[in-house]
């Protein structure tokens, strides 16, 4: 009888690591060229959208003393800067071309988006 | 702060406080020295200063941050040593009744857990928040488990053995890792941090006649600006008065001082070692050559490598498919063995899989390579172009100007027996004093240097890139191309042969001599074609020049194939033939005029020209005119992409072999937390292993 509870349980918590981390619905967020991410267990927002063309500034403020998101990388825009905790980096961009850029910390354990429109 | 310029804008704000006197902010270390007058301004008050720019002054330390994971290893490793001591069978009797003590072992892990690992807990929540999970939430979650099911067992709620000694030695074993790779990520980016630290402070402006210190913030182009022996270059300029050797090792790799005098360029960080100079600033702030070389190797090390897209798909899925691995692995064992070995299988899951080995496999090694790399001067673009760099089959050489000096000089003058060899000197170099071609200026300069006076020329005619003509008392003289006479001594087959331009004097059909002129191979040329020979790339040689010259220096260099009377517009069609016969073809040009053939071929190698390494059309810059920078450029990209590749592999091994081995029972939870804590530090170490590369 044990044994079929904890298959069950087991099945069930199998479904609900998938539903929680896996399952997450996209965010859409409004076109903005002045946007702040809190870098904090991930990142929020963890979707942005930014306007092609026209130039941005995202400013990200870490209050996350965990060492792997120190570093934020936008490699498709050959962007890495180090985030030093409760300091505020701004970085300007200026998107050319429509699209997702995907942005991650150092390890590229924690990831986000650019939506460029 | 997050680049030179923020250190520079503290420094300059703070100078203009009243009441302080003196403000140096150094990027590179994060620490500011001021001097201030503590009755007209507080250091709380410098403090607001600096935070109103959006800057923090109590910035995390890293040397302490580094520390303090040191003493925690410490007493996680003391105390896990205690409760081994205190629990293993097998030494256990030696012990001290306290050590034995179940409740005692609980306060130790109760530290250990919640003290120690507190980190890992605020990591884990912060993440959980967002949906989102990392390496320290698999940590939490397997010595949580590990923690309650001993506390379980010392209250009496369950039976069976506890397990304290596991979770504190996982949690010491995971933290000596952290504290490993901390260190060694730390000596990654040196080569960056070490050109950061090379831009100067200030410069001594000679202004209204005045000398004056000024940040080099404030220095403008045009600025006059005094440097003594020994002192740093502050700015990119050109010398307009005095002559000394630089030493710009540091920034173009080259390790022999350059003497510079009046109108030469010098580059900003660089030292000057001999002689005292004013030179014209002509570049500054974010323009000068060290800032463009400090702006690209950053870009390079941001950039995505195509290689580790596998890797970056893997990454979004790791943490949650470990977790429904480490559930499974308790299911399975629950049902065929019972709950300890599931429990412990399930935490060895947790402990064993390492995300962080694939996240640091790609990005360690870059920064390493492109660090190295900028250090000898030559710059690589992108981990894009590194990757073809590795692939490089064959070499393109533009000539004139990459493999040769680019200033053709006269090297044999055969005068007939009419005429003496200053003679044919005097007139060739009268007859083309009006002409602007470059192998005239190389026969108007050699006319120079004899100290003979030029000759009156009348009725001056230009013969379409083919010669000149002109009368010269009262005889009119052709001074041209062997083509343009029908018969030419046999001195012009022999300098042809040579790899030299020849041209011929003569008056009408009669011949006075023959002057040949030469353009030097670089010292470095022939060299380091055999280096590329001898590394199994092909090289070939593009030139305007006839077929006899382009093989005959072809064959000078050790080049092996050439394309000769080749329009500078036709050299990107050139490139294609190469690569239609399956060849990666690399082309080294000047950024300029080779812009098409850069672009054109798999990956451009430029020579930068002046101060200006910002070339679009090329993968990899060259810094120096060495030409030893082109074999050890794609040397250093065959060992860059080597080690990204061996650390892939290794760390994608690692966790497909030892995730199973782990859920099949095969590991302890102590030997996976052992192998997690060093796969890390492998990966961070084997990119470290790159700056051993042999460079000569």
């Amino acid at each position: 009888m044990d044994k079929a509870i904890v298959l069950v349980s087991s099945l069930g918590l199998i479904g609900f690591i998938y539903w929680f981390f896996l399952g997450k619905r996209e965010k859409t967020s409004e076109i903005s060229t002045d946007i702040k991410i809190t870098v904090s267990g991930g990142y929020s927002p963890e979707s942005i959208t930014i306007p092609v063309g026209k130039p941005v500034k995202i400013t990200l403020i870490r209050t996350d003393p965990t060492d792997c998101l120190e570093e934020f990388v936008i490699p498709d825009l050959k962007i890495k800067k180090t985030l030093p905790l409760n300091t505020p980096v701004t970085i300007a961009v200026t998107v050319t071309s429509p699209g997702r850029y995907g942005f991650h910390c150092g390890m590229n354990m924690y990831h986000g988006q650019i939506i460029a429109r | 702060m997050h680049c030179a310029s923020c250190a520079a804008t503290i420094s300059k704000v703070l100078r203009r406080t009243p009441g302080v006197s003196s403000a140096n902010v150094n990027y590179a270390t994060e620490k500011a020295q001021i001097k201030f007058d503590s009755t007209q301004i507080t250091l709380e008050k410098i403090s607001q200063i600096i935070s109103s720019l959006g800057y923090s002054t109590t910035p995390e330390d890293k040397d302490r941050q580094i520390n303090i994971l040191f003493m925690k290893f410490i007493i996680s490793a003391v105390f896990a040593s205690l409760a081994l001591w205190g629990s293993l069978p097998a030494i256990s009797s030696t012990a001290p009744a306290l050590l034995q003590s179940l409740y005692f072992q609980l306060v130790l892990a109760t530290l250990v857990q919640f003290w120690v690992a507190w980190d890992f807990y605020r990591s884990t929540w912060n993440s959980l928040k967002h949906r989102a999970a990392n390496m320290d939430t698999l940590i939490v979650l397997g010595t949580t488990v590990a923690y309650i099911y001993s506390a379980a067992v010392t209250f009496g709620l369950v039976r069976g053995e506890p397990y304290f000694d596991t979770g504190m030695t996982i949690i010491a074993l995971i933290i000596l890792g952290k504290w490993l790779e901390a260190r060694a990520k730390g000596k990654t980016s040196e080569a960056i941090k070490k050109l950061i630290q090379l831009q100067p402070k200030t410069a001594r402006v000679i202004r209204n006649g005045q000398e004056v210190d000024l940040p080099i913030s404030e220095v403008q182009v045009g600025d006059q600006i005094r440097l003594r022996p020994g002192e740093k270059v502050p700015v990119d300029g050109k010398v307009v008065s005095g002559e000394t050797s630089i030493d710009e090792s540091m920034v173009t790799g080259e390790s022999i001082p350059v003497y510079k005098h009046t109108g030469d360029l010098v580059i900003g960080g660089t030292i000057n070692t001999s002689g005292a100079i004013i030179l014209s600033a002509t570049k500054v702030g974010s323009a000068t050559m060290l800032a463009q070389i400090i702006k690209l190797v950053e870009q390079a090390q941001a950039s995505r490598a195509p290689i580790q897209k596998l890797a970056d798909v893997i990454s979004g899925y790791f943490v949650p498919a470990v977790l429904m691995i480490a559930v499974a692995t308790f299911a399975g064992w629950y049902i065929s063995t019972g709950y300890l070995p599931a429990m412990l299988n399930a935490i060895a899951v947790l402990i064993i899989a390492c995300p962080c080995a694939l996240g640091l496999a790609t990005p360690t090694a870059l920064v390493v390579g492109t660090g190295l790399a900028a250090q000898k001067g030559i710059l690589i673009k992108d981990a894009e172009n590194l990757e073809i760099a590795y692939k490089v089959s064959h070499v393109v050489f533009d000539k004139t100007g990459t493999l040769t000096e680019g200033k053709p000089v006269v090297t044999d003058i055969v005068p007939s027996n009419q005429v003496t060899n200053n003679d044919l000197l005097r007139l060739a170099a009268s007859l083309d004093a009006n002409s602007e071609h470059p192998l005239a200026s190389a026969i108007v300069a050699a006319g120079a240097k004899t100290a003979l006076k030029s000759l009156p020329v009348t009725g001056f005619k230009n013969l379409a890139g083919r010669g000149v003509e002109g009368t010269i008392s009262k005889i009119k003289y052709t001074l041209g191309t062997p083509s343009l006479f029908p018969s030419v001594p046999s001195d012009v087959a022999r300098l042809e042969k040579q790899g030299k331009t020849v041209v011929v004097l003569a008056i009408g059909k009669k011949i006075l001599g023959v002057i040949a002129i030469a353009d030097t191979l670089r010292p470095t040329a022939t060299d380091a074609i055999s280096q590329l020979t001898r590394q199994k790339i092909g090289t070939s040689l593009i030139t305007g020049d006839n077929p006899t010259t382009a093989a005959a220096i072809a064959k000078i260099a050790g080049i092996t194939r050439f394309f000769a009377q080749v329009r500078p517009q036709d050299k990107a069609a050139a490139i294609k033939q190469l690569q239609s016969e399956g060849q990666i073809v690399a082309m080294v040009g000047d950024g300029i005029n080779d812009a098409p053939a850069l672009s054109a071929a798999n990956i451009g190698i430029a020579m930068a020209s002046g101060t200006d390494v910002a070339i679009e059309a090329a993968g990899i810059t060259l810094v120096n005119k060495d030409l030893h920078s082109i074999p050890l450029a794609l040397r250093l990209s065959r060992s860059t992409l080597r080690t990204i590749k061996t650390n892939l592999f290794w760390a994608f091994i690692y966790n497909v072999i030892l995730i199973p081995a782990a859920a099949m029972g095969l590991l302890s939870p102590i030997l996976a937390a052992g192998a997690m804590a060093f796969s890390s530090v492998s990966v961070v170490g084997n990119s470290l292993l790159l700056k051993r590369t042999r460079l000569s």
